[in-house]
């Protein structure tokens, strides 16, 4: 039995030419271009008030944004927070990020920072200690400070940029890593470009022309 | 003819003018509080968080509730035994969003619905998801065990804000009698500033029994929250340049528009620039079906012309629509040739599923009227005008109803339509029977389709019609097109429609199946019908009496007309029993993530 209503069929149809890719933007039919996932750093500042943490978090793994760290902590204003986040996503999926982040009502300002914002991660590892003087040394290398040791462990902070803190874990491994503890990078724009203020989110005028002691274009 | 629920006592009559008053969109709160002090000389301060919650509903210009006592909540309801508001008694909590809801769309202020802690606020949880999909303002209001409890899994206790963050636009869990009446208020204004959406309050036990005597502040968004109401004005030339120069420019009109009141600025743009007209399904009634320029519905069961439409134009101007996928199909074939124009108060709408050529952030309202301004020429496009009226013809509506079969439900649909006036509204559950409602039923004033779009409840239409019966006016008619899956869902709401003698016509669809599904079956299952099969269904029309509202029955199209038009004559609740064709099946269709122009007019073509 055939029921329906009438009308060409869909091969009687014309088809049009064109189409779009997986992020809804028009391409050539003849160039398929899609975006890469970039990783990056984006600051939030928010109010600092119970929830907004879980608030934070829940929005990222209900639309399934990517994210890598995540860290939280008080700022010069007691009662304002910055959360700092690094997520690998396509660009479009970057900008939506920023955007279901900025409809939060606690929410102040969202921001991309910059490739050359300061980016710091902490870790702790705790590696074995037969050999002291060559724990001692490799911690050397990376600027981190022995925090805890004992008879058969060495404790080691190391602070830096992503990349420094993998190839310090990279070192230490020959050792014999017991545990380690990291943080996921904390980070802020140079200069006086201001990473999230209220109302400006645009960078300063010549912001980036300051001194300053760490570089860390990595992150 | 319709008449409303029976609750006007002669205190509520005086009150009359400023409720209406304060139910205008936009009426300055603070200054009517002023008038209420002046006006009401019993306006005693409160004492109380709970009465201070109750002022706050009160100075939002609040007239109905709708919701179901319990312990953590009694302290609000005791406060509201002395209120003006009517506090409509519901059967489930479930009834109590989607009411709210409905009151919502159709009235446009955030409608309200109350609950107590853990299984009232989990029952309400459905109505606010569907409120959260569609952007309706609305404002819920649950109980909490007292503080003290907070935490160790106490009797009835639920993370009420823990469970509703991801569908409400924000919530609160309020912990200070001194702020309850101020976090209610905000709750208000954020309800209904932007892009409309529900919000909801958590109430400790002893934050609303605790004393107070401050009373609540007017309802304010957050200063984090901001909204942008025009759009940058070099994309709306930008824009402007792009629709005088297309040949086959659409504009499609979502949910948005209603909200934001533009229905009339988007039918002033699309005559005057005589561009074809389509709709998503919440933006049905932004511009009248019965217009030459309307090409109604898109989408999976969208006409086949608009689906062609929107396949084929150069331009389309979206305003206040998200993209959805029943909407869009595969985003790989959806206006494949168009540059898009998007309109929306919220940014994250941009871009999220559709690539926006010309992002305009901003009221929908204001921008359409941007854009009129700077839009100098029409667009020349009198050969796709003619192309679109083609398609018309091409993929009408038309179905067969012969008249030994059994009925079909598209002509039960027409039957109701024409029994009714222009201004009706159709509420509807979720499955075939909303899809005929859709295509079926010619919408030409917004505000008047109440449905569940974006979650697709089932259980929706009959709590929807007692809330759109209480916020339309009382020349309206009121009319469910329900499926009869959908109606057992909360058919218990009938108790309510009977005890507030609300005036309201439910046509149960009754295909003894949860059709849509069957249709799903039919097509991509090789008509396995697992658990779809519904042939135990009730007699709706004795279930009706049963209750108190008056039950009828149609089994073959002799009863139709007559029987439909006693219905709506009677002054009451009144069910319809409609036997419909167990295998009638909705068409056109676009199968999931399928090419909008690609849609199937039979199973065959699936
Ligand atoms: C609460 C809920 N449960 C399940 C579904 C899945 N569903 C979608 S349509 C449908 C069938 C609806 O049947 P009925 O209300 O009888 O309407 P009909 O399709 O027969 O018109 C079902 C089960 C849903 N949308 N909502």
């Amino acid at each position: 039995m055939k029921r329906g209503l009438e009308g060409p069929s869909p091969e009687e149809r014309p088809t049009p030419r064109g189409r779009r890719n997986k992020q809804g933007i028009r391409i050539d039919p003849e160039v398929e271009a899609t975006y890469e996932p970039r990783r990056t750093v984006i600051s939030a500042l928010v109010e600092h008030e119970p929830g907004v943490l879980s608030d934070v978090s829940g929005l990222f793994s209900r639309r399934q944004f990517n994210i890598e760290s995540l860290t939280v902590g008080p700022t010069e204003d007691e009662d304002l927070a910055r959360i700092t986040i690094v997520v690998e996503e396509p660009d479009p999926g970057i900008d939506q990020v920023e955007k279901q982040l900025r409809k939060l009502v606690p929410v102040i300002s969202v921001r991309e920072l910059e490739p050359d914002a300061m980016r710091r991660e902490l870790a702790l590892i705790k590696v074995n200690a037969d050999r002291p003087a060559e724990v001692a040394a490799v911690a050397d290398m990376y600027d981190g400070e022995t925090v805890d040791s004992s008879p058969e462990t060495a404790t080691i902070e190391v602070t830096g940029a992503r990349q420094k803190i993998e190839a310090a874990i990279d070192t230490f491994s020959q050792f014999g890593i017991r545990e380690i503890s990291r943080t996921g990078t904390t980070a802020l724009a140079r200069g006086t470009d201001q990473t999230a203020a209220p109302e400006a989110a645009q960078p300063a005028d010549g912001a980036n022309q300051e001194t300053y002691t760490q570089t860390a274009n990595d992150d | 003819m319709s008449e409303r629920a029976a609750k006007v006592t002669p205190e509520e009559e005086q009150d009359d003018d400023q409720i209406t008053d304060s139910a205008a969109p936009d009426a300055a709160t603070e200054s009517e509080s002023t008038t209420d002090a002046d006006a009401e000389t019993t306006t005693e301060p409160v004492t109380s968080g709970a009465e201070a919650v109750v002022r706050a509903l009160e100075n939002a210009g609040v007239e109905y509730a709708f919701g179901v006592q319990g312990g953590a909540i009694m302290p609000v309801y005791d406060a509201l035994y002395d209120s003006d508001i009517y506090h409509v008694t519901m059967a489930h909590e479930q009834g109590a969003a989607h009411a709210a809801d409905a009151y919502g769309i159709v009235s446009g202020e955030p409608g309200v619905c109350l609950a107590t802690s853990g299984p009232g606020a989990t029952n309400l949880v459905t109505g606010i998801a569907d409120a959260d999909m569609d952007s309706d303002p609305m404002v819920a209001l649950t109980g909490q065990v007292p503080t003290e409890f907070v935490g160790n899994d106490a009797f009835q206790e639920t993370d009420t804000t823990g469970v509703t963050t991801p569908i409400t636009k924000d919530n609160t869990f309020s912990s200070d009698s001194d702020r309850v009446g101020s976090d209610v208020s905000e709750a208000f204004a954020l309800a209904r500033e932007g892009r409309p959406g529900p919000t909801l309050v958590d109430l400790p036990k002893d934050v609303t029994k605790g004393e107070t005597d401050r009373e609540p502040d007017a309802p304010k968004v957050p200063d984090t929250y901001r909204v942008q109401e025009r759009a940058d004005p070099e994309i709306v030339d930008a824009a402007a340049e792009r629709i005088e120069t297309s040949n086959k420019p659409v504009m499609l009109l979502g949910g948005g528009v209603i909200k934001g009141e533009a229905s009339e600025a988007c039918r002033e743009f699309a005559i005057e620039h005589e561009i074809p007209v389509i709709t998503t399904m919440p933006g049905i009634g932004a511009f009248p079906e019965d217009h030459e320029l309307s090409l109604e519905m898109a989408g999976m069961h969208g006409t086949g012309y608009a689906n062609m439409a929107i396949t084929h134009c150069d331009t389309l101007i979206g305003i206040g629509t998200r993209f959805d996928d029943r909407l869009t199909g595969g985003i790989e074939t959806f206006a494949p040739d168009a540059e898009v124009i998007h309109v929306d108060i919220d940014p994250a709408e941009i871009s999220k599923n559709i690539h926006a050529d010309y992002p305009l952030v901003g009221d929908a309202e204001t921008v359409v009227e941007q854009l009129a301004d700077a839009v100098d020429a029409s667009p020349e496009a009198k050969k796709w005008r003619a192309q679109c009226q083609q398609w018309k013809s091409d993929y009408s509506m038309a179905y067969e109803a012969p008249e030994d079969e059994p009925v079909q439900p598209e002509f039960v649909v027409e039957a109701l339509d024409e029994a009714t006036s222009d201004r009706a509204i159709v509420t509807t559950g979720v499955g075939q029977h909303q899809m005929w409602a859709c295509q079926y039923w010619t919408y030409t004033e917004p505000r008047t389709w109440v449905s569940s779009h974006g979650l697709g409840a089932m259980g929706y239409g009959l709590p929807s019609a007692i809330g759109a019966r209480l916020a339309a006016d009382d020349d309206q008619e009121v009319v469910c097109i329900d499926g009869d899956g959908s109606f057992l869902m909360t058919l218990q709401g009938l108790s309510v429609a009977v005890r507030e003698n609300l005036d309201i016509t439910v046509a149960v669809l009754n295909n003894e199946y949860i059709g849509m599904v069957r249709q799903w079956q039919d097509a991509f299952f090789e008509g396995r019908h697992s658990a779809s099969d519904y042939h135990w269904m009730p007699e709706f029309d004795k279930l009706a009496e049963a209750f108190g509202a008056a039950g009828f029955r149609i089994d073959d199209y002799d009863d139709v007309a007559e029987t439909i038009e006693e219905a709506i004559a009677y002054d009451g609740p009144s069910v319809i029993d409609v036997h419909i064709d167990p295998d009638a099946n909705v068409y056109p269709m676009v199968p999931s993530g399928g090419d909008n122009g690609q849609f199937a007019l039979t199973e065959d073509q699936l």
